[in-house]
């Protein structure tokens, strides 16, 4: 099975394409939310309110938000492979940062859709 | 043991550059090492940071009511610097990733040019905060 090589040049490139990409998603998101709230006159509950009552701007939200699980799945767990040596206790900590990202993803689902 | 070990005696001069002075004061990080360090530091933060601003998110539009007290608590002084801290960690992070998706295309990669871009990634972000500090308050 020549896919299922899991160590050698590459076996890094998925993650960091990944993260790159997520990056420009939750960039464009942010530049369109700028500009949104930088062109209403004054942020009241009822502005507030109608732009996430908006389909397109949950959908864009939900995916700013699954982007930076996936982002900052990367990005932490680099983290943690660079400063945290014991394995056991790296383990619990990427373990711990998964759960959290989960419940960060859920949590927004639950806002958005309420 | 060797003899020979036992009777050298321990060397007591520390190499000059990992001395404690040298760490605090002479090896410095050059400019693309903070941007560096500091794209890291930020990311973090924010990850740490999203538990509380989902919450903040989850508050303003649950109801009216709500929302003003979310307005006014973000009028606090301490809620309101740590949220400019927030939006300087988003914007620095910003920035620093526009910086490195050029890297990644092999565009800035000499020493001019790279510390050139670290030094405009410093600045853009600071100014963007103080433009966002200013229209938010």
């Amino acid at each position: 099975m020549v896919n299922r090589v899991i160590t050698g040049a590459h076996y890094g490139l998925r993650d960091w394409l990944a993260q790159r990409i997520t990056a420009v998603i939750m960039a464009v998101f942010s530049v369109i939310v700028v500009f949104v709230l930088l062109t209403a006159k004054s942020i009241t509950y009822g502005v507030w309110r109608d732009l996430f009552a908006q389909g397109w701007m949950r959908v864009a939200t939900l995916l700013f938000m699954v982007s930076l699980a996936w982002h900052a799945w990367v990005g932490v767990r680099d983290i943690l492979m660079d400063y945290v040596q014991p394995a056991g206790l790296r383990l619990s900590l990427q373990v711990g940062t998964l759960l959290v990202i989960a419940g960060y993803v859920g949590w927004t689902i639950q806002i958005l859709w309420r | 043991m060797p003899e020979a070990a036992l009777k050298t005696p321990a060397r007591k001069t520390r190499p000059k550059y990992l001395s404690l002075q040298a760490l605090l004061f002479e090896i410095r990080l050059p400019v693309p090492g903070w941007v560096s360090i500091l794209h890291r530091a930020s990311g973090a933060l924010l990850f740490v940071a999203l538990l509380w601003l989902l919450w903040m998110l989850d508050r303003s539009l649950s109801s009216e009511a709500a929302f003003n007290q979310i307005k006014h608590y973000a009028g606090l002084a301490p809620v309101k610097l740590s949220l400019l801290v927030l939006v300087w960690a988003y914007c620095h992070h910003f920035c620093a990733g526009i910086r490195y998706l050029f890297l990644d295309l092999d565009k800035g990669v000499d020493k001019a040019t790279s510390r050139l871009t670290s030094w405009i990634v410093l600045a853009a972000s600071l100014a963007l905060t103080a433009f966002f500090g200013w229209k938010l308050w």
